[in-house]
């Protein structure tokens, strides 16, 4: 039997590297990168590097042998092949003009079929929703650019179309869960049959030509390429479990690439968001009103009151409050307020929304609309307001999805400072800082103590009462004192002389006169004390030096860690340690501008005191004389 | 047609130029002959060659037409010259059919062509007249003598070849009667100016390059020479602006011009082309076929991608090849609060920060946040996100160029990984408080020794003197001075005894401590005063390395009673647990370095004939007969009853600075000068079975208590740290370790700190010795 030879087995079969996949299959690197991207093909990590490249030590990027086996049999191989083979013909038949070939050759275009590709990624629709992710995020990238070089046309403008058809299924699910303003963008989060799916809106942008080191867009084009069909296909069975048709139906007038949008950029953004607000098509001639099925509710009740269960049935509680949250409110969005994101969320929580038609296209309502409840404004102030309805700025609509209840808008009235906006999506229960305004979210009991400490705080102190009215406190104290003694002088029982009392406090009064009463009795009482045991002190244990022996006895053991995990072990000490100075450092931030803030507070409050003084003290000077 | 022009232009330009030449010659009359000469040579000008190859007739037309021109005059060539003519005519013709297309230019052209001979003649013509010059009659019409046009009239028959060949010769070519035709006289330059003044006719003189005779030009010729040098139409009677004939028009004829009447089939239908309609009208009924209308139709909605139910239900799933084990890529993290575009005040950075943010611009993994938090007062001052693009380009390299793996993610606490062990508490008593310091030495304290009974420490320092301290009170009883450096102090572990070792450069002194019991002083005092009698005779080896002797009368008041002097100076002096032997170290003593002195009978031995390595420490085993023996790096125990290596000890480390013994005798403390303490079970392996980590610096001395379970070490960081070491009786259970108390109250000095450490040998208390001339009572 032969003996075998090193790396004829095991690990070393199990990889191989880019440049023999690309030996193997036959392609070019860039074929082969879209064939990686469309297959979702991914180097791997092996568990030993030395022993998957052969012995070579120096990093590489490695496939799995079966992947590549796997590519092999790809039919888009071919299709990749053949665009070879079209790229040289119709350039040749360019090159000698032969244009009658070239039409024949340009019809006859190999199409790249990915249907079964995304089957085969996603075998249950759930895999899919699972992976949506990304995709969304970069489609949504992707329906505001232009025709550039390397995306073109039909592209951005099928982006601009499945996106918009996901946003209708949101709307018409109301699975919208979460919402927020990064400086990113808008991030949504929504729960489609129970798979969260976040995704980003970028803040709208100018489109700014990008360098290729920073942003190759061929590689983005491909990924976008596999993530419009695999968004389609995802987005038509969405619309056919809600009954709806696919796809669906717009206004004509809405979404049309004509000359104008395509040449106005504002345009064509808006006309995207006039196809928002608009009802779609039903398979089924149900009315929209029919409510979710509450049977879980039920269910749950009989099933017992376990503390998941209970937790569960809070949830579905509120996401059941939530879906219905702008329920009957009808929205008017001024022109300076950014449409999209606040036409999705108002839509998706069943408001109705409106804005001025003489600008943007797709309006339902006019502003002088009576029935309008919420004006959505980002100004400063404004000229003509109605008085039934509330002015707000839009980070209110935000607050409250995130919160699932309407907030009361006070504090976010036109022109009025706004309170911080959280994120939604991190752990209420985590062990690292939580700012104070988080923590009033979730104990309202918190924010109503802060408030009133702070009320109090700011009467207790004495120093800042005007000059006036210390004036007056004196004087009232005085009189005060003067009534007591003469009343002690008429009416009082003791011989106590006036001196002592005007010194002495009212409670140790008392005492004062319990012992004049009987002197024999306090003698008595002093023997006894003298007899009596005397009460032990209690030993005061200096914390700090009982703190300090604790982390010198943890030190000491931490010492004693094996010698193998003693890497480890320092690494996830120095992990938590800066994780505690990032605590330390966000605690003392918020301290300092806390107290600078009371403080400012506090020497603009004085100087309208003052202010006001100034102003009553020469009112009273004018009428006095 | 357009390879016919271009030979037409290129002989048009050379003939200009062969006259251009000619007519210049009148002036330069020197230079004249040469010219004409190299005018001659490139043998361009075929028209009167003999020799002309096929493909030049075939070129051009107007070679042709000399061609034909030769017919009538020579028979010899006229045969194969019939067929070239009417392959010319055919040529003309074809010439006229151009004509049409191309209509002045070719106007041009032929009248040239018409004129062309008459300029070749011209230049031929004089040669008829070899020898002199005769200007031609100009009246005389120039086909008079002869019906055909310019007869060739070829004198030199030596064909077409460079004439300079001839140039040796007298001659210049042969006529055809085969004779020579000499050269004429050639003058000289005198000659040829004193023509140049007389002769009127000289500057129209021309010399023929074929015979050499000179050829006077006509009056006609000059003009022609002129209208050709001004690239005007060589014929002057041409007419260029002639009216346009029109000969093929545009214009479609009532009536045929031919005379053949219409087939009938052309009247009647055709049957094929009906079976063919009527076979797409059927498959356009059928629907095979498509109207053009249809097929774009077809095409606009074959374009974009289609969409259908893909999958039937929620979680299917059907059996489809996938790539192999998928691992799904990681979602992105979800924002915090420090990303919002109004976040809580304290996320947003201050100077500090930024600076250091900035700060990491070119290893942007090292931040601690990849953006820079940012608040803005209403969302619409929130601008794009400049790196927003980037970032889902990097996400997309990330999913298809970053190799994956499936990892368990290590999730535990730090607090995990320290090993469960009794708390501290627990294991009550051991020192914690540092309760009195002794102070009085002057330089680094060496070593610290405490009496068996527990009252009176001793301590030797560099300062060359050995002290002894009560020790409740902290008070120092007395002070020997010796003259050496003191390495080592060691009590006698012998309660019946009161004597101190005290080793000193390269003596060895035994002292009585004269404290505590009088009896006992008195007795050890005896035993010291007489030495026994010697009965056997001593090696030489350990005579030249020992010699007792009773210390003298100024050392006996101090209380030295023996010195033992050494021939190296001693580093560690150590007693057996009975208090007889004692064992001292000489690092420098090479095959010497370690002897044990026994006191009873005043002898010393030397234990091994070769030491193993550079002897460190040496130690007594308190029970069984056996003597560890530490070199730098590896421990070796000996039976000294066998005189045999029982075990030899492998600690992996670099350098040994001590070692401790448990009272029990079957563990071993070692401490290693690499931060390292090694706890030997010698009844388990020769390897340690615990290596503590606990100093941070060099650890120089280990002890353990003789009945607690504690175990104490000094180190170079200045601590000493106490430990609780529980050896169990049954064998199966492994010894316990658990640090209890770092004690750290000594002064740093010179890198040094905590010298020495010894147990008291009642209580739970330690005695460390420091670099700080301290030593210091932890209870």
């Amino acid at each position: 039997m032969r003996r075998p030879k090193k790396y004829e087995a095991g690990e070393a079969t199990q990889y191989i590297s880019r440049r023999a996949a690309l030996r193997k299959l036959q392609l070019s690197l860039n074929d082969f990168r879209r064939l990686c991207i469309l297959k979702g093909v991914y180097p791997r990590e092996p568990k030993h590097r030395r022993r998957a490249q052969k012995g070579s030590s120096e990093i590489k990027i490695l496939y799995h042998a079966k992947d590549i086996r796997f590519l092999l049999h790809e039919s888009i191989v071919w299709t990749l092949r053949d665009y070879k083979i079209f790229a040289r013909k119709t350039g040749r038949d360019r090159a000698i003009k032969d244009f009658r070939n070239l039409n024949r050759r340009l019809a006859m275009f190999p199409e790249l079929k990915l249907d079964h590709i995304v089957k085969e990624r996603y075998p249950t629709f759930i895999d899919a929703l699972k992976d949506l992710d990304d995709c969304l995020t970069l489609l949504f990238l992707f329906s505001t650019f232009p025709s550039l070089h390397l995306i073109p046309r039909e592209q951005s403008s099928l982006c601009r179309r499945l996106t918009i058809e996901f946003l209708h299924y949101i709307i018409a699910s109301k699975s919208l869960r979460k919402v927020f303003i990064s400086i990113k963008g808008y991030y949504f989060q929504a729960e489609i049959k129970g798979q969260k799916v976040t995704w980003i809106v970028p803040h709208y942008y100018p489109f700014k030509p990008q360098s290729r080191q920073e942003v190759d867009f061929k590689v983005m084009s491909i990924f976008v390429e596999f993530y419009t069909i695999m968004m389609g296909f995802t987005n038509f069975r969405l619309f056919h479990g809600l009954n709806l048709a696919y796809p669906p139906q717009f206004p004509s007038s809405v979404l049309q690439d004509s000359e104008d949008t395509l040449k106005d950029e504002s345009s064509f953004v808006s006309d995207r968001i006039a196809a928002l607000n608009f009802e779609l098509l039903r398979t089924d001639k149900l009315q929209e009103d029919e409510e979710e099925p509450e049977i879980d509710m039920d269910l749950l009740e009989q099933d017992g009151d376990s503390k998941r269960i209970i937790k569960m049935k809070q949830e579905a509680q509120e996401v059941s409050r939530l879906r219905t949250l702008f329920k009957g409110l009808k929205f008017f969005i001024n022109r300076e307020v950014p449409r999209e994101p606040l036409v999705i969320i108002i839509r998706s929580f069943g408001g109705k929304v409106s804005w001025d038609s003489s600008i943007f296209s797709g309006a339902t309502f006019d502003e002088s609309d009576e029935t309008i409840t919420h004006q959505i404004v980002d100004r400063p102030s404004l000229s003509t307001q109605y008085i039934s309805r509330d002015y707000i700025q839009p980070q209110w609509l935000f607050d409250c999805v995130n919160r699932r209840q309407l907030l009361p808008t006070n504090q976010y009235f036109l022109g009025e400072q706004l309170p911080a906006h959280l994120s939604p999506f991190v752990d209420a229960k985590r062990d690292t800082y939580i700012p104070p305004e988080e923590k009033a979210l979730h104990d309202p009991s918190l924010i109503e103590t802060h408030v009133q400490s702070d009320d109090e705080s700011d009467e207790e102190e004495p120093e800042e009462e005007g000059i006036d009215q210390e004036l007056l406190d004196e004087q009232l104290q005085r009189a005060y004192q003067e009534e007591t003694a003469e009343y002690k002088k008429y009416g009082g029982v003791d011989g106590v002389n006036e001196d002592e009392l005007s010194d002495a406090e009212e409670a140790s009064e008392e005492d004062d006169e319990e012992e004049e009463v009987d002197e024999k009795t306090r003698r008595l009482k002093e023997e006894k004390q003298k007899m009596s045991v005397q009460s032990g002190k209690v030993h005061k244990v200096n914390k700090r030096q009982e703190r300090k022996a604790e982390v010198d006895e943890h030190r000491l053991k931490a010492r004693m860690v094996k010698p193998r995990h003693r890497n480890l072990f320092r690494h996830l000490i120095r992990k938590q340690q800066t994780q505690e100075k990032e605590e330390w450092l966000l605690r003392k931030k918020r301290r300092t501008i806390d107290a600078n803030d009371k403080e400012a507070k506090k020497t603009a409050k004085r100087e309208a005191r003052k202010a006001a003084a100034a102003a009553a003290a020469a009112a009273s000077k004018l009428g006095g004389k | 047609m357009t390879k016919k022009q271009a030979t037409k232009r290129k002989v048009k330009d050379a003939k200009p130029t062969k006259e251009q030449e000619s007519v210049s010659e009148q002036s330069e009359q020197e230079e004249d002959e040469d010219l004409l000469q190299a005018v001659k040579d490139p043998g361009e000008d075929s028209t009167d060659d003999e020799g002309i190859d096929q493909e030049y007739q075939s070129d051009s037309s107007e070679d042709l037409e000399f061609e034909s021109d030769e017919e009538g005059n020579y028979l010899g060539v006229k045969e194969n010259n019939a067929e070239e003519s009417e392959e010319d005519g055919e040529e003309e013709e074809d010439e006229e059919g151009d004509s049409s297309e191309e209509e002045s230019e070719d106007n041009a052209e032929t009248a040239k062509s018409e004129e062309k001979p008459s300029g070749s003649k011209a230049v031929q013509e004089p040669k008829k007249l070899i020898g002199e010059i005769t200007p031609r009659d100009p009246s005389k019409p120039e086909y008079a003598d002869s019906d055909t046009s310019d007869e060739e009239d070829i004198r030199n028959t030596v064909g077409n070849i460079p004439m300079h060949w001839y140039d040796e010769y007298k001659h210049i070519g042969y006529d055809w009667d085969a004779k020579k035709i000499v050269k004429p006289p050639k003058g000289d330059q005198i000659d040829d100016f004193l023509r140049k003044i007389e002769d009127p006719n000289f500057w129209r003189t021309v010399k023929d390059p074929q015979t050499g005779q000179e050829v006077l030009l006509t009056d006609e010729d000059i003009a022609l020479i002129k209208r050709v040098n001004s690239a005007r139409i060589p014929n002057p009677e041409h007419n260029e602006y002639e009216p346009w004939i029109e000969w093929f028009t545009s214009e479609v004829e009532r009536m045929p011009i031919k005379n053949v009447p219409d087939h009938k089939r052309s009247f009647l239908p055709s049957v094929s082309e009906k079976k063919k309609v009527s076979r797409m009208v059927h498959a356009l009924k059928m629907g095979w076929m498509k109207t053009t209308e249809e097929v774009e139709r077809a095409k606009q909605q074959k374009r974009g991608p289609k969409f259908y139910m893909l999958w039937e239900t929620d979680t299917g799933r059907e059996h489809m090849r996938r790539i192999h084990d998928p691992v799904s890529a990681p979602k992105r993290d979800l924002p915090g609060h420090a990303e919002s575009y109004n976040p809580p005040p304290e996320y947003l950075f201050d100077e500090k920060e930024t600076k250091q943010w900035l700060k990491l611009k070119d290893e942007p993994h090292k931040r601690k946040l990849h953006f820079m938090p940012q608040k803005f007062k209403s969302l619409r001052e929130v601008p794009a996100y400049s790196r927003y693009l980037r970032e889902r380009f990097l996400r997309c390299l990330d999913l298809y160029l970053c190799p994956r793996a499936k990892r368990v993610k290590l999730n535990i606490d730090a607090e995990y990984l320290i090993p469960k062990l009794p708390s501290p508490r627990d294991l009550q008593p051991f020192p914690t408080v540092e309760s009195l310091v002794y102070r009085g030495h002057t330089d680094l304290v060496r070593s610290v020794s405490v009496e068996p009974k527990g009252e009176y420490i001793v301590s030797g320092s560099d300062d060359k003197t050995v002290k002894i301290w009560e020790i409740a009170t902290g008070r120092c009883i007395r002070t020997i001075e010796t003259d050496d450096v003191v390495r080592c102090v060691a009590w006698c572990p012998n309660a019946k005894l009161s004597i101190i070792a005290v080793a000193t450069g390269s003596r060895l002194l035994l002292v009585n401590p004269k404290v505590g019991d009088k009896l006992i002083i008195k007795k050890t005092d005896d035993l010291l005063a007489e030495a026994p009698s010697q009965d056997v005779i001593e090696n030489e080896r350990i005579k030249t390395a020992v010699q007792w002797s009773t210390a003298e009368a100024a050392e006996q008041e101090k209380g030295v009673r023996v010195v033992i002097t050494h021939f190296k100076p001693i580093r560690q002096v150590t007693w057996h647990g009975r208090g007889d032997y004692l064992a001292t170290v000489m690092p420098e003593g090479a095959n010497r370095s370690a002897l044990i002195h026994q006191l009873s009978k005043r002898r010393s031995q030397i234990p091994f004939s070769k030491s193993k390595g550079l002897i460190q420490c040496v130690l007594f085993h308190p029970v069984k007969p056996c003597f560890f023996v530490a070199t730098q790096h590896n421990i070796r125990i000996y039976d000294l009853v066998k005189q045999e290596l029982i075990k030899k000890l492998l600690t992996n480390s670099k350098w040994i600075s001590g070692m401790s013994i448990h009272p029990k005798g079957d563990n071993l403390l070692v401490s290693t000068y690499d931060k390292k303490m090694l706890w030997f079970d010698l009844d388990l392996s020769t390897k340690p079975y615990q290596t503590m980590r606990l100093h941070r610096n060099a650890v120089r001395s280990v002890a353990f208590h003789l009945r607690y379970p504690l175990f104490a070490s000094g180190s170079d960081d200045q601590a000493v740290i106490v430990s609780h070491g529980m050896v169990y009786n049954d064998l199966l259970q492994n010894p316990l370790i658990v640090p209890l108390k770092k004690l750290q109250t000594h002064e740093k000095r010179d890198e040094f700190g905590v010298l020495d450490v010894n147990w008291h040998p009642v209580q739970p208390w330690i005695f460390s010795t420091g670099a700080d001339c301290t030593i210091r009572l932890y209870t």
